[in-house]
């Protein structure tokens, strides 16, 4: 897909996550919308993947390792055909295998079990090493919160990946600068974090995450280091009122701000 | 009643189960070029080096990081690797327990992990070294069985196992000698017991490094008239329920003997088996829930009533409950 599709591809699912976060009457909707531009970049463009065929061993690897924002990566999945899209209504249901979560004994595409947060990158560490080890071609992603990178198990990926040589791994930490309860800034500031990725041996580039040509250009690149991919991004992305607001981490909006939220998202369409 | 006495048994060839595990990795690996080993800068206390020698590229070392090396255990399986995760049990267990629940098995990751050195083995560096928890954290986590051999053949046959077997394990392994208790060739079968004396008056459990002691324990039940039935249970999860149940209702009165704390282990686990199915009285040995002082393994499994004659004048005492 073009930028334009790709744009289009991701406000389509921005209105999805609010519907069924809305409807679900929970979810963390602010992280999601902040991380869409980067699925949907993903998904549509730079994952070399096989909906039919979601364990091929050849496919790219993509871990969320914001496993809190699954209703966004089912859509994802579910668009780009992995899952049937009218499944998405039994997000958080009795019963449905979509769970607040990712199930990756449940969901085709989902590569590992995520949710307690920190564990993401070095089994990505681990999926990169594996392709060294056995001359796979295929790439591995993951993406982190920022917020999340307050978690030591992520430094101890991060050395890891420099020392084993994983020019084959990408980490996209979504830096909405808000976590569960309060500014980055305010709880642990770990920012900026290209001085310390890079002090670690890795390449790092800047973008806005939420500007889909640069989300594209910084996924699709290569170099012959680990390379992380710091987005700046806004929590509650594309929603006027949720933009920046610690409080839309997990809030669920009502009626009104329901309607207003999806007037906005569709207006955009 | 006569007191009972230390028989004066031969000495004993020793082994420690470390050698039989690092062999038969090396084996496996010859004919798998699958087969990963992943450490924490454990090497030599893994016995990793004849695997390092022979298949350097094949050894990957995180450093010092358990929850790191967990997570990439979980990503090599995923990237199609067989990972054998090896570290000292304390740390592998306690540092990256949430990793081994929510990569390892919840994920049902294709991840072997060996804990090495468990129990009480790292004796006199004290508690913080010792792993008297990890049955406990380990046995309620769903897809991982539990195993923890008690000699060179059966640590030989159990890693077989592992590596034919589809899915996560943790293999609880020690240091401390012991002696051969089963016949070469030895086929490891998870979750069934391995009966190594018959009798009819009590039953006595164990796995790892008491095993011998408990069939010690029986030969001197056996001069006071007292036949113990002597069962190794090296898999602590899934239970061999039927070989319990059995025990219970044939020789009336079951002693596990463990080196674990006292809390959540083996014993535990057989007294699950027995309230649910067949109540008898019971008697749990292992730590009685405290931190060693300094001493070796075998002197403080002795301070905790589990040398050989201690362990019969308990099943005594729990025969006479009956």
């Amino acid at each position: 897909m073009q930028t334009q599709e790709l744009e289009r591809m991701a406000r389509q699912i921005r209105r999805r996550d609010l519907q069924a976060v809305f409807e679900a009457g929970a979810g963390h909707i602010g992280g999601e919308m902040s991380a869409i531009d980067i699925l949907t970049a993903l998904y549509f463009r730079v994952l070399r993947i096989y909906p039919d065929q979601p364990k091929h061993p050849g496919r790219d690897r993509f871990v969320l390792s914001k496993g809190h924002t699954a209703c966004a990566l089912y859509i994802t999945l579910a668009k780009r055909g992995f899952l049937p899209e009218d499944e998405i209504s039994t997000f958080l249901k009795p019963g449905s295998r979509l769970n607040g979560h990712p199930n990756c004994n449940k969901v085709p595409g989902v590569e590992t079990n995520t949710g307690p947060l920190g564990h993401g990158l070095p089994v990505a560490v681990g999926m990169a090493k594996a392709a060294k080890l056995s001359g796979a071609d295929y790439r591995t992603f993951v993406m982190t919160g920022d917020g999340e990178m307050q978690e030591g198990s992520n430094w101890e990926a991060i050395m890891a990946a420099a020392q084993f040589g994983l020019d084959n791994l990408t980490l996209v930490v979504d830096h909405n600068r808000f976590q569960q309860g309060a500014a980055l800034a305010d709880t642990n500031d770990i920012a900026p974090l290209r001085p310390k990725l890079e002090a670690f041996g890795w390449e790092v580039t800047e973008i806005n995450g939420n500007a889909m040509a640069e989300v594209v250009t910084a996924l699709e690149y290569r170099g012959a280091r680990p390379h992380c991919v710091v987005a700046h991004t806004n929590k509650g992305h594309g929603i006027s009122f949720m933009q920046d607001r610690v409080d839309w981490h997990h809030k669920v909006p009502n009626k009104e701000q329901y309607e207003i939220a999806l007037a906005e998202l569709s207006e955009a369409l | 009643m006569n007191a009972l006495t230390q028989t004066g048994a031969p000495a004993e060839k020793l082994h420690d189960c470390r050698d039989a595990f690092a062999e038969t990795l090396e084996r496996l690996a010859a004919g798998n070029d699958t087969i990963v080993a992943v450490c924490n800068d454990s090497v030599g206390s893994s016995k990793l080096g004849g695997f390092k020698s022979k298949f350097p590229e094949r050894l990957v070392n995180v450093g010092i990081a358990e929850q790191n090396m967990i997570g990439v255990g979980a990503g090599l399986a995923n990237g199609g690797r067989l990972p054998f995760v090896c570290a000292a049990a304390c740390f592998l267990t306690g540092r990256a327990l949430e990793q081994i629940k929510a990569d390892i098995s919840y994920s049902n990751a294709n991840v072997k992990l060996i804990g090495i050195s468990s129990g009480m083995a790292y004796g006199e560096l004290g508690p913080t070294h010792h792993s008297i928890e990890d049955f406990a954290w380990t046995r309620v986590l769903p897809n991982l069985p539990v195993i923890a051999p008690c000699d060179r053949i059966e640590t030989a046959a159990a890693v077989e196992w592992a590596a034919s077997y589809d899915g996560p394990c943790f293999l609880r392994l020690s240091r401390v000698g012991v002696p051969d208790l089963l016949p070469e060739g030895h086929v490891f079968v998870p979750g069934r017991a391995n009966l190594l004396r018959d009798g009819k008056d009590v039953t006595l459990i164990a796995n790892g490094t008491l095993t011998h002691r408990i069939l010690k324990a029986a030969a001197l039940l056996a001069e006071r008239g007292v036949e113990a039935r002597v069962l190794n249970m090296a898999t602590v999860r899934p239970i061999d329920e039927e070989a319990i149940i059995s025990a219970a209702r044939e020789t009336g009165a079951i002693l596990t003997a463990e080196e674990h704390s006292i809390f959540g282990g083996l014993g535990s686990a057989v007294a699950e088996v027995v309230v649910d199915h067949q109540p008898v009285p019971m008697k749990r040995l292992g730590v009685p829930g405290v931190y060693a002082h300094t001493g070796s393994a075998e002197m403080l499994l002795d301070e905790y009533g589990m040398a050989p004659l201690a362990i019969a004048e308990a099943a005594l005492a729990l025969v006479k409950r009956k």
